[in-house]
């Protein structure tokens, strides 16, 4: 269908909702590349007010990448819920961005919305929210889950600790994970990306966690960020895995450059449950995703980056997950130009993620080819805080060696705590305490008297 | 929350910048040694002392220096010629870094002018056009890539280093190429007719590698070759991968390329030190 809008004597038009949809998102080095941005500013503005006035239900009408070739959309229409979608079936998108930020509209009536919600709605939604909007809106939205803690209360800010290492070195692993646990972090997932596919060298990794948790009794959960056919056999072999890790994208063809499938995602989450490892909840999918993956598979469909990371989002919802993460600036400045960009699909990829009823956490990141620095990261970091993200990374020192950007540091979420009065996990929390590394407030306490550093110490030189 | 001062926890540098007085110092200094990431930094309340702000902004400033200096061709060249090497320099289509940034394709291929440079000099020194219409068995291109300074620093020390290990193969000119990537060289290595290519090319800087070179040979390049047909030797710089190695290696994987006639995924080269790769340069 053919969308118009007319400014002055100038009449634009967008010959689908897919072209609608990318002429209407904010700029980007990433839909410019693929082609698809708009050619003007009045053109982007043209666009986005043709898209207010366009009804929520046409969605349901105009699939962006049909429903015959994608495995992804014909997930979206076949679990659209009616009846959650009911209470804003009768508004345009520009009327959707109104009622989510009123006064009347309560966290409850989002969460109950996220089913009948479609990934392109959110979108749509979103290219019209300014950056404050993205906050508010987010902010409304609760969206908690449990494995072995509690993870997204209001008020509660937890930290993926990712202590990566460029051989996948046992002790150096260990090394970074007691930093990390020194400074609190790790209440989200305690998650190493292996360098390695070597199926022993895996299996030493799960074990090393395995063992850490275990002995030191940690309300948290491990996992190993290698693919999920790893993962399948390393379970069937016996490996103790908490977390089932998979990166995902919003097209079909995207998931098969990435070697996966529903199908494949489907078995893998069975495998996980069938261990029953969680404690407190069985959410043990771990997804990660990012703006610019399905377009640099050449598999975009020539939809805008922004809407297929959504529908990313809704391969994640189909399994449960206990985590989401948006990888936001690793990818590089070919998708995201500059700090300013990468702040705003921040904001845009949480607060949609949260629409859709996902445990959204971001990889706040940049890398050196990218337009950005700390101070950029510092400005999404206090804006993610203030937007309620579940949670964050934490490397040491912001430098990951091994992946070779920068990302957030075990620091930065001590600033953030600190600066928005933001807690653990409850039940991290409670052995944070016991262990005599934080205080009642939830601040660190002098290292030097935990009892916990000689035994932990003493585990990271014995690492192997 | 009390300050902590203890010099027992490890020797502070002479010339530290910050307050130790009020830094609290992590106690765990002795497990740097297993690891390069940045542990035990201490903290100044919740944020990082004074010293590792700025050996963070330090390392930060070397990556985007590393990114966004200009490759000194002139002096790259004279370097190269010095050393007995004919060199040709020519450009991408990409005008400038930021447009290089931002568009991957046009970094990709040659700026028209670099056309004719190419093959007048394929025509001036080609020993001869074989049955196989092969004029050269290499081509290598530098490549300023993401690091300038990986290649002003280690690109001519590595063509040396290879000379001796490649006497009986016929050897292009070697092309100097900015705002270019790896399937750059496709372009260069067709239009010279050489049987492989091999791009020398700056590797996006990590914060502690501002200065990483990698080689990608490609064996029969062609415009729009993709990733699974070339294979990879990463990390060439002084605390990597040190020269004189990365060049053994890169004349082990030419032979065995020559020899297998293909490159890539399908050529099976030691799997522990050469991988196929992932696209990025």
């Amino acid at each position: 269908m053919r969308y118009q809008h007319a400014v002055g004597l100038r009449r634009y038009t967008f010959a689908s909702l897919r072209e609608l949809l990318a002429k209407a998102s904010p700029a980007r080095s990433g839909d410019y590349l693929a082609g698809v941005a708009a050619a003007t500013a009045e053109e982007r503005m043209a666009a986005r007010r043709a898209l207010a006035e366009l009804p929520l239900s046409r969605f349901l009408d105009e699939p962006v990448i049909p429903y015959e070739a994608d495995e992804v959309t014909r997930l979206i229409v076949d679990t659209h819920n009616a009846a959650s979608f009911a209470p804003v079936a009768g508004l345009s998108v520009g009327g959707l961005r109104d009622w989510l930020l009123a006064d009347t509209t309560t966290p409850a009536m989002l969460a109950a919305l996220a089913p009948g919600l479609t990934p392109e709605m959110a979108a749509a939604v979103s290219k019209l929210m300014r950056n404050q909007d993205l906050v508010l809106a987010a902010r409304k939205c609760r969206v908690v889950t449990r494995f072995r803690n509690t993870l997204g209360l209001p008020g509660r800010l937890a930290v993926r600790l990712q202590p990566n290492h460029p051989t996948d070195d046992p002790r150096g692993i260990a090394a970074s994970t007691l930093d990390g646990l020194m400074y609190g972090c790790g209440d989200a997932v305690i998650g190493i990306n292996p360098v390695s596919d070597d199926p022993a060298k895996l299996m030493t990794l799960w074990q090393l966690l395995d063992e850490l948790i275990a002995r030191f009794d940690i309300p948290t959960q491990s996992c190993v960020l290698t693919h999920l056919t790893r993962q399948i056999e390393a379970i069937e072999r016996g490996a103790p895995i908490d977390l089932v890790f998979q990166s995902i994208a919003g097209t079909q063809a995207a998931n098969r450059s990435f070697g996966i499938s529903l199908a494949m995602l489907d078995e893998a989450h069975q495998a996980g449950l069938s261990l029953r490892r969680g404690t407190c909840g069985s959410q043990l999918m771990y997804f990660e995703t990012g703006q610019g993956s399905a377009l640099s598979a050449n598999a975009h469909h020539d939809v805008d980056q922004q809407t297929l990371e959504v529908r990313a989002y809704a391969v994640a919802r189909r399994f449960d997950p206990l985590l989401v993460n948006t990888v936001v600036g690793f990818i590089g400045p070919e998708y995201l130009y500059d700090g300013k960009q990468i702040i705003r699909a921040a904001l845009e990829d949480h607060c949609c993620g949260k629409l859709l009823g996902l445990p959204m956490g971001v990889d706040v990141c940049y890398t050196n080819h990218a337009e950005a620095d700390q101070d950029d990261m510092d400005t999404l970091l206090v804006l993610l805080g203030t937007a309620g993200v579940n949670y964050i990374m934490g490397v040491p020192g912001a430098d990951d060696i091994m992946l070779n950007y920068q990302s957030t540091s075990f620091h930065d979420a001590l600033f953030l705590r600190e600066a928005l009065s933001l807690r653990h996990a409850p039940e991290f929390e409670q052995w944070l305490q016991k262990m005599q590394l934080i205080d009642e407030q939830g601040r660190l306490r002098d290292s030097r008297r935990s009892p916990m550093l000689p035994a932990l110490t003493a585990f990271a030189q014995a690492a192997s | 929350m009390s300050a902590i001062n203890d010099d027992a926890a490890g020797p502070l540098l002479p010339s530290d910048p910050g307050d130790r007085s009020v830094v609290a110092r992590d106690p765990w200094q002795s497990l740097r040694q297993y690891t390069a990431a940045r542990i035990a930094l201490g903290r100044s309340g919740s944020s990082l002392p004074t010293r590792e702000v700025l050996d963070f902004g330090l390392a930060h400033a070397q990556a985007r220096d590393a990114v966004h200096l200009p490759l000194d061709v002139a002096a790259l060249q004279s370097q190269l010629q010095a050393d007995g090497w004919d060199v040709i320099a020519l450009t991408s289509r990409a005008a400038d870094r930021a447009a290089y940034l931002a568009r991957p394709d046009w970094g990709r291929r040659l700026h028209d002018d670099a056309l004719p440079l190419l093959d007048a000099a394929r025509s001036a020194t080609a020993p001869r056009i074989d049955a196989d219409d092969v004029a050269f068995d290499v081509a290598f291109v530098v490549s300023d890539g993401l690091s300038s300074t990986a290649v002003q620093c280690h690109a001519a020390p590595l063509l040396q280093a290879l000379r001796p290990l490649m006497a009986d193969l016929r050897i292009a000119p070697i092309v100097i190429a900015t705002q270019a990537r790896v399937a750059l060289s496709d372009e260069v290595g067709q239009r010279l007719q050489a049987r492989i290519a091999v791009s020398l090319i700056g590797e996006r800087p990590g914060l502690s590698s501002p200065d990483s070179l990698g080689a990608y040979l490609t064996y029969a390049p062609r415009v729009g070759n993709t990733d699974e047909v070339r294979n990879c030797i990463s990390n060439i710089r002084p605390q990597g991968l040190v020269l004189t190695q990365a060049a053994q290696q890169i004349a082990a994987l030419l032979r065995a390329a020559l020899q297998a006639q293909r490159s890539g995924v399908a050529l099976r080269f030691d799997p522990s030190t050469i991988a196929a790769i992932r696209s990025d340069s």
